[in-house]
């Protein structure tokens, strides 16, 4: 029996999203238009009035944002708001060198927590749950967005952010938590350790909440297996709020987008030409109800699919795959597209751990791609013979999935440097310009 | 004899076997026989010791990765061709060898051969039959 936060609106008729969306549209363009000159120069550049935009079907006729815009606009070029209605910021990391920082106004805030909300409740959260937030608070949006969903359902919230392990482990024991938000790969090495501490009996989780990470569906199993819940995807960006962009029920079948605040596209990357559904491209999203940090028609950079068919727990928002890749983790390899996330699926499947690293160099001209991965203890032998040939196999189903052939290194257990926030999988030493 | 050995784990970096024998040394661990099979990108250590299930518990506690496995302890006399008739009686019987080594033995005039066969009771039988090892 499904579970709905807010559920007029996640069970809303398709018509009626359609008619929603086209009049918070029509709004936000010409809100967006008249309050922010970036804007209005990109649409004055495409020669696009708001007077143009009457409904969702004149989405395409709108302008892209790209990340670049968001570094040229850096940092209160796209704000839509007076500073004195904006009450927080949140931030990425800035690994990439291209920091996003997006501004809230309480509103904002709201309609954010809503989202994550939802997701809550979409996993089987109630107020009677114990729900455990072990992302990062602060800048990250993971750690606040889940702590004000989890509010807002009446979950008791521990707000214990990330790292220290010990400590995650033992309020999760002592307090009964039923729910966890945190990375896939923390939860990992979350299960790893309760599995060595000889507690992992003793948990009381039924639901996980993973997310701001690519994982695949067979640490989905994985995790499932060892810390004996149930775990589901979420997606979201700073750019557009945070996590609760989209997510997934318990059909655990794709993440339902929440249509209302966000209309999702698929475009053609090169040709920038939109997709019809079921297609795979890069995502677009237009923010319909955002007061501080529009963003309309924002290019992701995430390549995923999207699923109109209805969904079985009742929720008429569409659905997206888990993203396929993202052109940010993208390496070029000797000329092949390459995504970790391929890496992380043909080690699952070969019975190995996900705890492996990417390592490129460049030597004579060439990339070198090695691949390390910790020797589980099972698969440890007296032979070379016996050791050789999982190499073996490894490394033809690596070759069949990426059409290059990496060099496989075996390492001790625990010798790969898990992070307790994202996990660093690609050490790229090329001096690539 | 069959007798447990004890495997370990070697990453392809400086000082991973001096820091595995030191765990040996504190632990007062004497050993009978070594030997390491080194590939380009990792090493397998190869000992026999009194008490390998005890060895293994200490080093997988320090995180080493290893596996005890039972191998055949071979007796031979100390003269020249007894490895030649071990190995000829094995081929005879079609019986692989996937790796072999010497350990210390305190009978006199004796060595003392590590085996690692498919089936040690087999080749075991086959050897005592053969008349080569000497209980
Ligand atoms: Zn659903």
């Amino acid at each position: 029996m499904a579970n709905y936060y807010q559920k007029d609106i996640e069970t809303m008729s398709r018509d009626k999203l359609h008619e929603l969306q086209s009049e918070r549209l029509v709004a936000q363009v010409k809100r967006v238009y008249e309050s922010v000159p970036y804007y209005r120069d990109l649409m004055d550049k495409k020669g696009v009035k708001p007077s143009d935009i009457k409904g969702i079907e004149d989405l395409h006729k709108l302008p892209f944002l790209t990340k670049s815009d968001l570094r040229d606009a850096y940092p209160y070029g796209l704000l839509a708001k007076p500073l004195s209605e904006c009450v927080r910021i949140q931030s990425t990391s800035g690994t990439t060198g291209r920091r996003v920082v997006a501004f809230y106004t309480q509103h904002d805030i709201d309609l954010w927590e809503d989202c994550c909300a939802r997701a809550i409740v979409a996993v089987g959260g109630t107020n009677e749950d114990v729900c455990q937030v072990c992302y990062g608070y602060g800048l990250f949006t993971g750690g606040p967005g889940l702590n004000g969903g989890s509010h807002k359902v009446g979950c008791l919230t521990l707000p214990m952010s990330s790292g220290n392990t010990d400590r995650q482990l033992q309020f999760m024991e002592d307090l009964g938590a039923t729910i966890i938000c945190c990375t896939p790969s923390y939860a990992a090495y979350l299960a790893e350790s309760a599995i060595e501490k000889g507690i992992i009996g003793n948990l009381k989780l039924k639901a996980g909440i993973f997310g701001a990470e690519a994982w695949t569906e067979e640490m989905r199993h994985d995790i499932e297996q060892k810390l004996g819940l149930k775990a589901y995807d979420i997606y979201g960006l700073t750019e557009l709020s945070g996590p609760g962009v989209s997510f997934e029920c318990e059909a655990q079948a794709g993440m339902h987008v929440c249509e209302d605040h966000f209309i999702a596209e698929i475009i053609d990357p090169v040709t920038e030409e939109v997709l019809p559904m079921g297609s795979k491209g890069e995502l677009v999203f237009t923010a319909l109800t955002k007061e501080a940090f529009p963003m309309i028609r924002y290019r992701t950079r995430d390549i995923c699919v999207l699923n109109d068919e209805p969904c079985e727990c009742g929720r008429t928002h569409i659905r997206m795959s888990k993203p396929m890749g993202r052109s940010d983790d993208m390496l070029i390899i000797r000329g092949v597209n390459v995504f970790p996330s391929q890496i992380e699926t043909v080690l699952l499947n070969c019975g190995m751990p996900a705890n492996y690293q990417i390592v490129l160099d460049r030597v004579n001209n060439t990339d070198t791609f090695d691949v390390e991965v910790e020797m589980p203890s099972e698969l440890f032998s007296d032979t070379v013979a016996a050791i050789s040939k999982k190499e073996k196999e490894i490394l033809d189903a690596l070759k069949s999935m990426l059409g290059i052939s990496p060099k496989l290194k075996l390492v001790a257990p625990k010798s790969i440097v898990r992070s307790e926030g994202k996990a660093v999988r690609v050490i790229d030493k090329r001096k690539l310009f | 004899m069959i007798i447990n050995q004890l495997s370990v784990f070697l990453e392809n970096r400086a000082g991973q076997l001096s820091e595995f024998v030191n765990i040996l040394a504190e632990n007062n661990i004497d050993l009978q026989a070594l030997s390491i099979s080194e590939t380009q990108d990792y090493g397998l250590l190869r000992i026999i010791v009194d008490d390998p299930k005890a060895v293994e518990a200490v080093a997988k506690e320090k995180g080493w990765l290893c596996t005890v496995t039972p191998v055949l302890a071979v007796l031979v006399p100390d003269e020249p061709g007894s490895l030649v008739s071990i190995l000829d009686t094995l081929s005879k019987s079609n019986i692989s060898i996937a790796y072999s080594y010497a350990s210390l033995t305190d009978r006199e005039g004796h060595a003392c051969i590590i085996l690692r066969v498919d089936d040690n009771e087999v080749t075991e039988k086959i050897l005592k039959d053969a008349g080569i090892i000497c209980e």
